[in-house]
C-alpha cells in the first residue's frame, strides 16, 4: 500500500457503502438526523434495521427511533459490570439491505472481539451491508492537534483520516451554536449536572464555532475528494481542474520525540490534501531501549494512519535521512522542529523541499 | 512558548449575556438557512423552527411562503399566523407596514432573494428584512446559493446558467447565524428537483455552499474573539504566506502556494520585504515574480524596512494568521552580513506555523 488515498472498495465489489452524518459535538442532530433518513428508507421498502443507537436520553431522538427493527445489544462482562456493545455477529445474520450504526469512533469494552467500532463498521461492509453512521469532527485523527489548539481538549477517541474518506457520502449536520447551547440549557442534549460541565469544559461558544468551521471544511473537502474520484472513473470534459504538474513524495522523519505524533497528522493531511504519496522513516541505531520504543509507537501510529514505514540505520542521522530521501526519489521532507541536526539535514536536502512542522501551541 | 491571554468565559455568564443580548439589544436577530440547490428542504427547517419556537412560547408570524413546493411547508405552518404578502403587479412583495405594526418577535421569510417591483419601499427584499431586523424583529430566512452575487461566476461556470436576482454576500456575512441546509447529491437527482443538474455539478454546488458557511463562521468566531479580547490565531483556515526575493526562485514556491491554497481552500499571501534599492537586474526579477504573484491570486503586500528581515516576516505572519509560510534559498547569498543562515533564524522563530523551504533552482 504505497499509495497514500485508499482505493475504495477495488477488490470488494459487492462492499456495502457508508455514509458519514458529520457534527461538530453532542446534540447537533446526527443520530435524529440518521433515523429521519432510516424512516425515508424504509418507507421506500428498504430493509433496514438499527444496528447500535446511542439514545443520551433525549427525547425527540428516541421517539424517531420508534418503528425500526433493533437488532439487541450484546452484553460483555467487563471486570464485574456489565455493559452492552453493538452485536456484530447477529447484524450479520440478520443481513439487512442498511444498517444504522451510532458513533462510528466509538472505541468498543475492552475483551471484545475488535477494538474500534469503525472495525465492526468494516466487517458489516464487507458483507455487502451498507451503513449509516454518526461523527464528530474532533474525532478525526489528523485533526487532533487542531482541535486540540482550538478547544483545549486533547480527544483521545480518534479514527484514521482513511477510514472516514472511505465514505461513500458525507452529510453535514448543522444547527448554530447558539442554537446548540440552548438546546443544552433546556436540558435537551445532556440530564442537568451532567449539562452543566459540558458548558463549563467544552460547549463554550467559541469552541463550538471554531468546530463548526473545522466540520464544514472536513465535509466541502470530502465532498471533492470524492467527485475528482468519481471524474477519474467516469471522466468529463465539463469542468477543467488545476492540474499538478508533478506528483510529490512525502517523507516524514519519525523519531522518539513525542512532537513526532503532531508530525505524523500534520504530514498525513498535507499529503491527502495535496494528493501526495507519503511515506515514513525511523533511524533507529544508537537509540536507548526507551528512544527505541517510542521510535516503535510511532512507526504503528503512522502504520494505522496508513502511512508506508521503514527503520534504517547510520551513523549520522540526518546524513542518515538525506541519503534514503535520494533513493526513494522524495519531492519533499517533513520533519519536527526538534529533530537531532536538523539544520544539518537542511543543507543536505538543498534540493529538496523541506516543511518544519512546528510544534501547534496554546 | 508563548504566554496565554485567553481567559476562559464562565458558561453561565455566556448564556446570560446571550440573553441580554437578544433583550436589549434593539436590533432582531438575523438567521439565515443556506441551501445548494432548490429542494433541499431550507424553507422546511426554517419553518420548522419557526413551529418549535412558537410552541416554546415565542410569537412567530409567517411573512411569506413559497410559491412553489408550498405542501412541504404546509404542515409546519399550520398553527402559525400569517401576514399575507402583497400581490403588486402579479409579484408577491411583503407586507413591511402590517408586520412593523404586528411587530412580532420572529418572523419567517421564505425566498429572500426576490424583487420588488419598481416603486416599493424597497428594491429588493433582502432590504425590507434589513428593516425588519433593524426595527427589532428578529427574522429566520431562507436562500439559495445561486442567489448570492459574489458566487454566480462561479455557479455559471458548474452550471452554464446564472440567476437574474441576487443577494450581496456581505448580507450574509452580516447574519447573526447561518445555517447550512446539507443534503446529498444523489438524492437531489433522484428526486428531480434540481432543475436537471448533474450529480458532479450539484457537488460542486455543495462545497461552494459549505465553504460560504465557513467564512461566514470563520468571522463570526473573529468577531467573537476580537470582542472577547481573546488574541489567539483561532481561525481554522489555513494561510499560506510564499515570501519573495529576487534572490529565490519564487516561480515554483508561488506555483505550489496558489496550487496548495486550492487544495486546502487556503487564503494565499505574497510578501516582499525591501530592505534598500535593488540593481536593476535583481528589480527586474523582482517585478516579474510580483506580476505572477497577482496572476495567482496572491493577496500581495512590500514592506520597508531596514530592520531585521525576518523580524518584519514572522510580524507580518503573526499579524495575517499565516499557518504554512514558504521561503526560498537564496541562489546567491544576499545576506553576507549576517553571521548565521536566514532560514536557520526564520525556523527557530517560526513558532505555530511550518515552514517550508524550497530549494535555489527546481530539481530535474
Amino acid at each position: 500500500m504505497s499509495e497514500s488515498s485508499p482505493v475504495r472498495s477495488p477488490d470488494n465489489p459487492i462492499r456495502g457503502k457508508l455514509k458519514v452524518f458529520l457534527g461538530y459535538a453532542a446534540g447537533v442532530g446526527k443520530t435524529y438526523q440518521m433515523l429521519v433518513d432510516a424512516h425515508q428508507l424504509k418507507a421506500e421498502g428498504i430493509d433496514i434495521v438499527i444496528g447500535y443507537f446511542e439514545p443520551h436520553g433525549r427525547k425527540d431522538t428516541i421517539a424517531k427511533a420508534e418503528g425500526l427493527e433493533h437488532v439487541p445489544r450484546r452484553i460483555v462482562e467487563h471486570r464485574g459490570t456489565r455493559l452492552e456493545e453493538m452485536d456484530t455477529d447477529a447484524i450479520l445474520r440478520r443481513h439487512p439491505q442498511v444498517c444504522v450504526i451510532d458513533e462510528f469512533a466509538h472505541t468498543n469494552v475492552p475483551g471484545s472481539e475488535r477494538n474500534k467500532r469503525w472495525e465492526d463498521v468494516m466487517v458489516i461492509r464487507a458483507a455487502g451491508i451498507d451503513v449509516l453512521t454518526s461523527l464528530n469532527v474532533q474525532h478525526i485523527e489528523s485533526l487532533n492537534d487542531q482541535v486540540w489548539q482550538v478547544t483545549g481538549i486533547r480527544v483521545r477517541e480518534t479514527i484514521p483520516d482513511w477510514v472516514v474518506q472511505e465514505a461513500d457520502d458525507v452529510v453535514m449536520v448543522d444547527v448554530t451554536p447558539r442554537a446548540l447551547l440552548h438546546r443544552l440549557e433546556r436540558g435537551v442534549v445532556y440530564a442537568p449536572d451532567k449539562a452543566q460541565r459540558a458548558l463549563e469544559n467544552f460547549f463554550t461558544e467559541s469552541n463550538l464555532t471554531a468546530l463548526r468551521e473545522l466540520a464544514l471544511r472536513q465535509a466541502a473537502h470530502q465532498i471533492e475528494d470524492r467527485r475528482e474520484e468519481e471524474q477519474v472513473r467516469s471522466p468529463s470534459p465539463v469542468i477543467p481542474r488545476l492540474g499538478s504538474p508533478r506528483k510529490e513524495r512525502i517523507l516524514l522523519w519519525l523519531t522518539a520525540d513525542p512532537a513526532t505524533a503532531m508530525l505524523i497528522r500534520r504530514g498525513r493531511r498535507v499529503a491527502d490534501y495535496l494528493q501526495s504519496t507519503c511515506v515514513a522513516v525511523a533511524v533507529v541505531n544508537g537509540s536507548s531501549i526507551e528512544e527505541r520504543a517510542a521510535i516503535e509507537r510511532h512507526l504503528n501510529f503512522a502504520k494505522n494512519m496508513r502511512i508506508d514505514t521503514s527503520s534504517i540505520e547510520g551513523r549520522q542521522p540526518a546524513a542518515a535521512v538525506a541519503e534514503y530521501a535520494r533513493r526513494n526519489h522524495i519531492t519533499h521532507v517533513f520533519v519536527s522542529a526538534h529533530v537531532p541536526d536538523l539544520h544539518r539535514l537542511v543543507r543536505l536536502l538543498r534540493d529538496m523541499q523541506v516543511t518544519i512542522v512546528s510544534e501547534r501551541i496554546r | 512558548m508563548s504566554c496565554r491571554e485567553f481567559v476562559r468565559p464562565n458558561p453561565d455568564d455566556l448564556l446570560r449575556n446571550l440573553e441580554e443580548q437578544d433583550a436589549q439589544s434593539a436590533r432582531g436577530r438575523l438567521k439565515i438557512f443556506l441551501g445548494y440547490a432548490p429542494r433541499v428542504g431550507k424553507s422546511v427547517r426554517m419553518f420548522d423552527e419557526g413551529r418549535r419556537r412558537a410552541t416554546r412560547g415565542q410569537d412567530v408570524v409567517v411573512g411569506s411562503i413559497q410559491t412553489k413546493g408550498i405542501e412541504a411547508v404546509q404542515p409546519f405552518i399550520t398553527s402559525l399566523e400569517v401576514i399575507p404578502c402583497r400581490v403588486i403587479d402579479r409579484e408577491h412583495v411583503l407586507d413591511v407596514d402590517a408586520i412593523l405594526r404586528r411587530a412580532p418577535h420572529v418572523c419567517l421569510i421564505d425566498e429572500l432573494a426576490r424583487d420588488n417591483p419598481p416603486g416599493s419601499r424597497h428594491a429588493h427584499r433582502w432590504q425590507d428584512v434589513e428593516e425588519l431586523v433593524a426595527a427589532g424583529i428578529t427574522v429566520l430566512t431562507a436562500l439559495n446559493l445561486q442567489y448570492v452575487a459574489e458566487q454566480q461566476d462561479a455557479i455559471e461556470r458548474i452550471t452554464g446558467r446564472r440567476a437574474r436576482r441576487s443577494v450581496p454576500q456581505s448580507f450574509i456575512h452580516s447574519a447573526d447565524e447561518i445555517v447550512i441546509v446539507d443534503v446529498p447529491a444523489e438524492g437531489l437527482v433522484h428526486n428531480g428537483g434540481s432543475g436537471r443538474l448533474e450529480a458532479h455539478q450539484l457537488s460542486e454546488l455543495r462545497e461552494l455552499a459549505l465553504l460560504l458557511a465557513a467564512a461566514v463562521v470563520e468571522e463570526q468566531l473573529l468577531r467573537y474573539m476580537k470582542a472577547h479580547g481573546i488574541r489567539q490565531s483561532w481561525g481554522t483556515q489555513e494561510r499560506i504566506l510564499v515570501c519573495i526575493t529576487p534572490h529565490t526562485n519564487a516561480r515554483p514556491m508561488l506555483e505550489s502556494g496558489a496550487r496548495a491554497a486550492s487544495r486546502f481552500h487556503a487564503q494565499l499571501f505574497a510578501l516582499y520585504v525591501h530592505r534598500g534599492d535593488l540593481t536593476r537586474e535583481a528589480q527586474e526579477t523582482l517585478d516579474g515574480f510580483v506580476d505572477y504573484a497577482s496572476k495567482l491570486g496572491a493577496d500581495l503586500q512590500v514592506l520597508h524596512t531596514n530592520q531585521d528581515p525576518i523580524a518584519a516576516m514572522l510580524q507580518y505572519a503573526r499579524e495575517q494568521r499565516i499557518t504554512q509560510i514558504f521561503v526560498g534559498r537564496a541562489q546567491r547569498s544576499p545576506w553576507r552580513f549576517w553571521a548565521r543562515d536566514p532560514i536557520e533564524c526564520l525556523i527557530k522563530a517560526a513558532e505555530g506555523m511550518d515552514v517550508r523551504i524550497f530549494p535555489s533552482t527546481q530539481p530535474g
